[in-house]
């Protein structure tokens, strides 16, 4: 139902000029005949066609996360999924680089396209995580840089003459590689996850699952599944931002079935029956990336890119940003004043 | 073996990575929601607006109308009606709202009947802002109005000093569509003379009405370029079905002829329809980006904050 006017202090004001408007019961349409329904046809359902060249006029952006230990595949799952080179292994990182004795924060944009849309990508790696002596407290650079962007995005968007659109540096999906030791999650783990779910979309899987058998795997997956629900971590998708039924089913059976994706990249071609594959050559046979028998890459891929990208952007924008938002116009929450350098100096309604 | 969960229609070339679905992926939650459109009417009594809107979304947004008499305008102000309707077709939703302004230009003295309109338009812009900056955002709703026929009277030479003062005022705040209306009192050539003295005179007062964006690549350039060539569409409006060569359609029936509302040679109707729905997209862009931005910047400034 069309709501009325909400009451607010400037109607008072407004009321000796505007006099309320009158608001009619809202009108459904009168049901046409057949026949009138070809003299009877508007246009309206247009407008989706109108979106859908918006769209992918401006392009869009989107901000993958990587965390894990180093040596976990991180940099080739990511030039797997996309194809392309886009991962910190590909902008000059040389592996034997040593590890960094803190965790480092290093983002690489690139500009891909495709079927004339136009994705500004931005990989953000987090080298050093997890690889230190003592980890402890080793996300909160990660949690810092997170935060970062929200302010950065809010900063701009209070702002008097503010940006037509806004430049989203946010993190939308994180990945969370969890070691395929076999055998559970790692502490850790479970801090990271903990800490982080309540400020951005994880998505763990696990990394270089070509070590582990079928029954491994499955046995694997159902142990980290159950310590991820023991332990009240919120993963993508999240059961309480599922918005109807259709969602819902739709969400429960990624959720209890098939996450964490077990994975496994590669950006090397073999030639297998006729095709060329992605995968890795091992003596006793081609592990091949995209075949759904031998890993899950592919149902990763899917899901991030082909089916849930719009939603994982949605969630950012909707619940993990808004939080941020209210917690910082409420003064409090525990966050320190930021200062985050801005290019020119604007007028702030904040 | 592991059950792909998702049909993907695509084939899976080498070196497809998939994110060309984005697109759809954004459409399904709108086609979920629907859309949400506010068209504002705004001209002297009689020239037939309720009559168009009814014509162009094929519904009587008005079955219990009373139209009083010239003694009870005398002392009639503008008032602000707002209908809404529900508009389905092929699976996409529309709430369509259209305000409607009887008792503009009805007064002998019509010096402020526009300011109801003018404090409408921002009073709409007011609480958009307010809900903005609210910490609950999940549930906006825009009832902002985005785009706003205004009625050229076909009687006259041209625009009318009312005409005039009120685009002027206008134009910074919504998207003006100027309609001449009833276009059947004119003939052909009376039509072209009329909608040439009004872009004239439009042009000479500095009036900024709404401009269609230039067509895109696959669009048709000589589409687009005829629409905009038609710019003020002279339209009639019809509630009656009439009986031409075996269909029922819309139109008029005179002595001499019927008109016919769909039919381009007749009138406008349908270059105004089409330009309608091909940009509600447009239409709403302009009113975020321009008008609602400049409300706010200037909104903002003032308070001092």
């Amino acid at each position: 139902p069309y709501a009325g006017p909400v009451e607010s202090k400037n109607e008072a004001a407004m009321s000796e000029l505007v006099p309320e408007p009158r608001q009619k019961p809202v009108v459904p349409m009168k049901p046409m005949g057949i026949n009138a329904s070809l003299l009877g046809y508007i246009g309206i359902d247009t407008i989706i066609e109108q979106m859908r060249k918006k769209t992918m006029k401006t392009g869009f952006d989107f901000n993958i996360m990587v965390v894990g230990q180093s040596g976990l595949g991180k940099s080739t799952l990511v030039n797997t999924l996309f194809k392309s080179q886009v991962s910190r292994k590909s902008s000059g990182w040389n592996r034997e680089e040593k590890i960094p004795k803190t965790v480092e924060i290093k983002a690489i944009g690139h500009v891909i396209e495709e079927g004339g849309v136009k994705m500004k990508l931005t990989v953000i790696d987090t080298p050093g995580f997890g690889d230190q002596i003592n980890n402890e407290n080793c996300w909160e650079p990660i949690e810092k840089y997170i935060n970062e962007q929200y302010e950065k995005f809010l900063k701009e968007e209070v702002n008097i003459a503010r940006k037509k659109r806004i430049p989203d540096t946010r993190v939308h999906c994180c990945l969370y590689f969890i070691s395929p030791t076999g055998h559970s999650l790692r502490p850790l783990d479970l801090e990271f996850m903990k800490h982080l779910s309540k400020v951005v979309n994880i998505i763990p899987v696990i990394a270089k699952a070509d070590t582990m058998t079928l029954e491994e795997k499955t046995e694997f997956k159902q142990r980290v599944r159950k310590e991820l629900e023991v332990n009240g971590i919120e993963f993508y998708p999240q059961k309480e931002f599922d918005e109807d039924l259709e969602d819902k089913t739709e969400n429960d059976k990624i959720r209890q079935e098939s996450m964490p994706f077990a994975v496994v990249g590669s950006d090397k071609e073999y030639q297998v029956n006729g095709k060329r594959v992605l995968g890795r050559k091992t003596p006793w046979g081609i592990i091949e990336v995209e075949n759904l028998n031998h890993c899950e890459f592919a149902l990763l891929r899917d899901f991030v890119i082909r089916t849930h990208l719009q939603d994982l952007k949605e969630v950012t924008h909707n619940i993990h940003y808004e939080t941020y938002r209210a917690k910082r116009l409420n003064g409090s929450g525990g966050l320190p004043p930021m200062t985050v350098k801005t290019e020119e100096n604007h007028e702030s309604n904040l | 073996y592991i059950q792909p969960l998702f049909s993907c229609q695509f084939s899976d070339s080498a070196g497809y990575v998939g994110f060309a679905n984005l697109p759809n992926q954004v459409h399904r939650k709108s086609v979920k929601k629907g859309f949400e459109f506010t068209l504002m009417v705004v001209g002297e009594s009689g020239l037939g607006k309720s009559t168009l809107i009814n014509s162009l979304f094929l519904t009587d947004l008005y079955p219990e109308r009373y139209i009083p008499g010239a003694a009870e305008k005398i002392e009639r102000t503008v008032q602000i009606e707002a209908s809404t309707v529900e508009i389905e077709e092929r699976g996409v939703k529309l709430r369509l709202t259209v305000v409607d302004t009887p008792g503009y230009g009805d007064a002998i003295n019509s010096q402020d009947c526009f300011k109801t309109i003018i404090h409408y338009i921002d009073n709409q812009f007011e609480r958009y802002l307010h809900d903005e900056s609210g910490l609950n955002r999940r549930h906006i709703i825009d009832n902002r109005v985005h785009c706003c026929f205004y009625f050229i009277s076909p009687f006259g030479h041209g625009l009318k000093p009312l005409d005039v003062e009120f685009m002027k005022a206008l134009h910074g705040k919504v998207n003006i569509v100027p309609v001449i209306a009833k276009a059947d009192t004119l003939t052909l050539k009376e039509r072209e003379r009329l909608k040439r003295r009004v872009l004239d005179e439009i042009s000479e007062h500095g009036i900024r009405i709404y401009q269609l964006p230039d067509a895109d690549s696959d669009e048709d350039e000589e589409f687009k370029e005829q629409t905009r060539a038609s710019i003020p569409f002279a339209v009639i409006g019809s509630n009656q079905l009439i009986e031409v060569k075996g269909k029922k359609i819309r139109g008029r029936l005179y002595p001499w002829g019927v008109v016919e509302v769909e039919n381009p040679e007749h009138n406008d109707f349908l270059k105004l329809r089409t330009m309608l729905v091909t940009h509600m997209q447009d239409l709403q862009e302009v009113t975020q980006d321009l008008h609602y931005e400049n409300f706010r910047s200037e909104r903002l400034k003032r308070t001092g904050k």
